[in-house]
């Protein structure tokens, strides 16, 4: 008997439903072609009709339209969905969905939406599939409509809220249906407990619907309730706002600690004023660039690993070239800082150009692997793949970094004789040697940064200027020759630009961190963490 | 140091004697014309390719026999994206290379910087480039889009079409974003948008963090009214914005981006499958269907032997500079410039887009303003397009400027004659 109950209540819906299908079924073609005539205007009424029909077959149309994968083949007039493959499209027929053989955007014409129209598709698939088998389709459905709070899509929401069993659907399926009487011209007791009820959910969107109530609604108690939503609404966004900048400092951080410790290595520990740092994070990310371009054209299924394989020929490139310059040229210049300087400086121009006539002068694409791409919520801070994975692996090199000058023959060299060279000499170091080394280290260390800027910022031959004068900031200020200060004040400068910013403006945030740093090196012209010792003099 | 000047010397006495021969058959010698784009430094990515579209032009005017029966030919200098450097290299297109017209410059301080250059020498420059106006001189031609012919008609669009209320000016920090936005601000306010309703934001050339910014954004488009962005955010930025876009889930259908420095080149670098819906506003988009068009790109990717090359606005706006060009020199008779300068006004020439751009006395030119919107393969789907319109260069929606015009037809011949008091060199200029 308790199974039967549900089941006569599906009953006459089910039939109905049945009925509606075979009395529309004829109409779906009619609906279509409504679609591929006339102006946007035109388009957007027959989205409507096909809404209203209830019709299960229009949602994938209209979801194909909205993605702008609607085509009308010029030959035979037939409405085509048609899904790249390769140069070619993948067609199949609109209506019955019978593949239909592939074609070229030349033999097609493309049914042209715009922003206003995808939203009232969204809307129109968002009410047809309410009813669908799929949990996740309900609930992206349900969303859609929250987003869209139109009256219209009432009906659909109450039919659907009868008919579903999962609470969480049910919820938010109750608070679409919350946005939607706040939209409509319900009594003010109803429109309360919708604004009750949005309330709750305290996220942006949310905001949004007790924003727009508060400034449209007539009657005087709903506005006062509205009002009073989006203040309580706005202070819960408010303590999420903060933890949200923190994680975007941490996010800047990475990136000017990634930048900046192979310059700890150069500049912190050796002394040499390296203004070519940054070119060599331009060679690593061209690096990637070079690697994905070959896996692409040779070995596509790879592509998921390309920056695994990037990150050692980064670092081999890279380093290898840093060796280069310590031979050829910064040997030369120990002791004469302004030299070392200026001949850097002029070999960052030279390595600039050099890309630039090899890859061209325009941004070169370097994609996401899967795994980086996405983002997910930590309740209202969206965290991205890609910024999470930067964060981790600053970290990893930087402990791995930790480990080698720690843990291992050849840091103990580098330590020695950055601390006192005659002496590391006199018991049989090879200084010039280690000193190669190191700055290949460092070097190395940026290539590596480069694999992971390439994620996030142009891969142009310009790339490593806008890093350079943030790494050299970052050592100034964590302490020259410290790695834990260079960490540190990575970390600090990040956070504080990111809660700079939203107040200030990014240009007067940048000019008031690097006031910040010029007063702060008055009171400690050492830095965070000042070395001490004999060695600093 | 000796033996180069002696070796100069030698030269230029070559150069003379050359000179003197040359001018005994005149009538075989070629034309020169200058290019003036950066072919290194910030500005090569968007400058090398004007230099590519200016080389075809005139290899393709030269198989047409060149003008006045002699070839044209081209002199090619790299201005290295250092703007007192623009000047010196036009100095030196005017002066040593005698070229007949100069295409060049992309940004607006590059073009303020060559200006006093080009007037002194009277020579002639064809600005290509979309820009803040509040300027005319006698010695150029703005072939680009003045901010009656993209800024406002991008935001009535959003205004009328997506009912718009909420806008978030965005730019990058120097003159053409800020004053282009000082014209959007008065012009909103005029429309009566309450203060309260835009947020400003200027971001570095080149800054690539755009997380809080961003956040910034969504949490401005959270107030209950539709959102828009009108961006004049230009050069490299613009791939991290577009990236953090897409990472925070701002979709087009809820809070769309205009942007004004954005096209099919910017684009290529991109993944524009999360940008689908946003929007751009020029004068010419590749994705325009016409015969004129598709010539024009099936020429320019023989050209660059790059069948997958794109072709964006500035190079249409030097197609027609440079077609508009040719015809004022056959109409004068001469490459005099002063001669060639009033031929140029009144001359009409088809542009790409399936109408005729005409030169207006004040050295501006007539065009379709187009909307478009990204889709998924880098190209615009264009889904507004105004008439003809005429480029103002004084806005009138700005105190200083509104009652300025320029007309350079004789007898007025001036850039910023003043409506009220009758005069000319009124403010601005």
């Amino acid at each position: 008997m308790l199974f039967l109950r549900p089941l006569a209540m599906l009953l006459p819906a089910l039939a109905s439903a049945l009925i509606a299908a075979t009395a529309l079924a004829a109409d779906l073609p009619a609906l279509v072609a409504g679609l591929t005539t006339g102006g946007f205007g035109d388009r957007e009424t027959a989205i409507g009709a096909m809404a209203a029909s209830g019709e299960q077959r229009a949602a994938p149309i209209l979801e194909a339209l909205a993605a702008g994968q609607l085509y009308v083949r010029k030959s035979d007039n037939l409405v085509l969905i048609g899904k790249p493959d390769g140069n070619q499209l993948a067609l199949t027929e609109a209506i019955s969905g019978k593949p239909a053989g592939s074609g070229s955007e030349a033999e097609l014409d493309r049914v042209r939406v715009n922003n206003r129209l995808r939203g009232v598709i969204e809307a129109a698939v968002g009410s047809l599939t309410l009813m669908s088998p799929d949990a996740k389709v309900r609930r992206e459905a349900a969303e859609a409509l929250f987003k869209r709070r139109d009256a219209s899509s009432l009906a659909a929401l109450d039919a659907a809220l009868a008919a579903e069993k999962d609470p969480r659907i049910k919820r938010a399926m109750s608070e679409a249906r919350a946005a939607s009487v706040l939209a409509s011209d319900a009594p003010p007791p109803q429109k309360l407990d919708a604004i009750a009820l949005v309330r709750e959910r305290a996220d942006r969107d949310s905001l949004g619907v007790l924003e727009a109530t508060a400034n449209s609604a007539t009657d005087p108690e709903v506005k006062a309730a509205a009002g009073a939503g989006a203040g309580a609404v706005r202070q819960t966004l408010a303590a999420w706002e903060a933890a949200q900048n923190v994680w975007y400092g941490i996010s800047l951080g990475s990136v000017l600690l990634l930048a900046a410790i192979g310059l700890a290595i150069t500049f912190g520990t050796m002394g040499v004023i390296n203004m070519a740092h940054g070119e060599m994070v331009m060679l690593g990310a061209y690096t990637t660039f070079v690697v994905q371009d070959i896996i692409r054209t040779s070995a596509p299924h790879l592509f998921d690993a390309s920056l695994l394989i990037a990150l050692p020929l980064a670092f081999v490139v890279a380093g290898g070239i840093g060796i280069l310059i310590e031979r050829g040229i910064i040997r030369f210049l120990y002791g004469r800082p302004l030299d070392t300087l200026l001949a850097t400086w002029g070999l960052s121009l030279v390595l600039q150009q050099a890309v630039r006539s090899i890859f061209g002068s325009s941004n070169r694409e370097v994609g996401a692997p899967s795994w980086m791409s996405g983002a997910f919520q930590v309740g209202q801070i969206n965290v991205t793949y890609g910024r999470l994975w930067i964060v981790v692996f600053s970290l990893i090199v930087f402990a791995a970094l930790i480990l080698l000058l720690r843990k291992t023959p050849l840091g103990l060299y580098m330590r020695a004789v950055t601390q006192n060279r005659p002496m590391a000499s006199a018991m049989g170091i090879r200084t010039p040697r280690v000193d190669a080394l190191t700055f290949g280290l460092g070097s190395g260390i940026a290539g590596l940064a480069g694999v992971a800027l390439s994620q996030i910022d142009n891969v142009s031959p310009n790339l490593g200027q806008g890093y350079i004068i943030d790494s050299f900031m970052v050592v100034v200020f964590g302490g020259v020759g410290n790695l834990f200060g260079t960490l540190i004040g990575a970390l600090t400068l990040g956070v504080v630009n990111k809660f700079l910013e939203p107040y200030a403006g990014a240009v007067l945030g940048k000019i008031l961190v690097l006031v910040f740093i010029i007063l702060f090196i008055q009171r400690r012209p050492r830095g965070l963490f000042a070395l001490k010792g004999r060695s600093v003099e | 140091m000796k033996l180069g000047s002696m070796m100069r010397t030698g030269l230029v006495a070559a150069g003379l004697l050359a000179g003197a021969a040359g001018s005994a058959f005149a009538q075989g010698a070629p034309i020169k014309v200058g290019i003036l784009h950066s072919l290194s430094g910030t500005m090569a990515i968007s400058e090398t390719t004007l230099k590519d579209v200016m080389l075809m032009l005139i290899e393709e005017q030269n198989k047409k026999g060149g003008v006045l029966g002699r070839k044209l030919e081209a002199v090619v200098v790299d201005p290295a994206s250092n703007w007192p450097l623009f000047a010196e290299k036009a100095r030196e297109l005017l002066q040593k290379d005698k070229v007949a017209a100069v295409f060049g410059c992309w940004t607006s301080v590059s073009r303020k910087s060559v200006l006093p250059v080009f007037e002194e020498l009277n020579g002639i420059l064809f600005y290509p480039v979309q820009y803040e106006g509040e300027e005319s001189s006698r010695n150029v031609f703005y072939t680009g889009a003045a901010p009656n012919q993209q800024a406002i008609p991008a935001v009535d669009y959003l205004m009328a079409n997506e009912k718009v209320q909420r806008w978030v000016l965005a730019g990058t920090d120097y003159v053409y974003p800020r004053t282009t936005n000082k014209i959007l601000e008065a012009y909103l306010k005029l429309k009566g948008v309450k203060q309260e309703d835009i947020l400003i934001n200027y971001t570095p050339f080149g800054h690539s963090d755009w997380q809080s910014i961003v956040a910034n954004i969504k949490k401005f488009g959270s107030a209950g009214k539709k959102t828009a962005v009108v961006s004049t955010i230009n050069g490299d930025a613009n791939v991290p914005f577009y990236k953090e876009l897409g990472n925070q889930g701002i979709k087009a259908k809820d809070i769309p981006v205009v942007a004004f420095s954005v096209g099919e080149e910017e684009l290529a670098g991109i993944d524009t499958k999360p940008l689908l819906g946003h929007l751009a506003a020029w004068n010419y988009f590749q994705s325009v269907k016409n015969p004129a068009n598709e010539a024009f790109i099936k020429t320019w990717q023989t050209f660059t032997k790059n069948p997958k090359r794109v072709t964006n606005d500035p190079m249409e706006a030097h197609v027609i500079g440079f077609n508009m060009w040719i015809e004022a020199v056959k109409k004068a008779g001469t490459t005099d410039p002063d001669a060639v300068i009033d031929a140029m006004i009144g001359i009409a020439v088809p542009n790409l887009t399936g109408g005729l751009s005409a030169m207006m006395p004040n050295h501006h030119i007539t065009k379709p303003v187009l909307i478009g919107e990204i889709q998924g393969n880098g190209q615009f789907d264009v889904v507004s397009a105004t008439p003809l319109v005429i480029g103002d260069e004084w806005s009138d929606y700005l105190p200083d400027s509104k009652d300025l015009i320029s007309d350079w037809r004789k007898p007025m011949s001036c850039g910023n004659f003043n409506v009220v008091t009758g005069k000319c060199g009124g403010k601005g200029k």
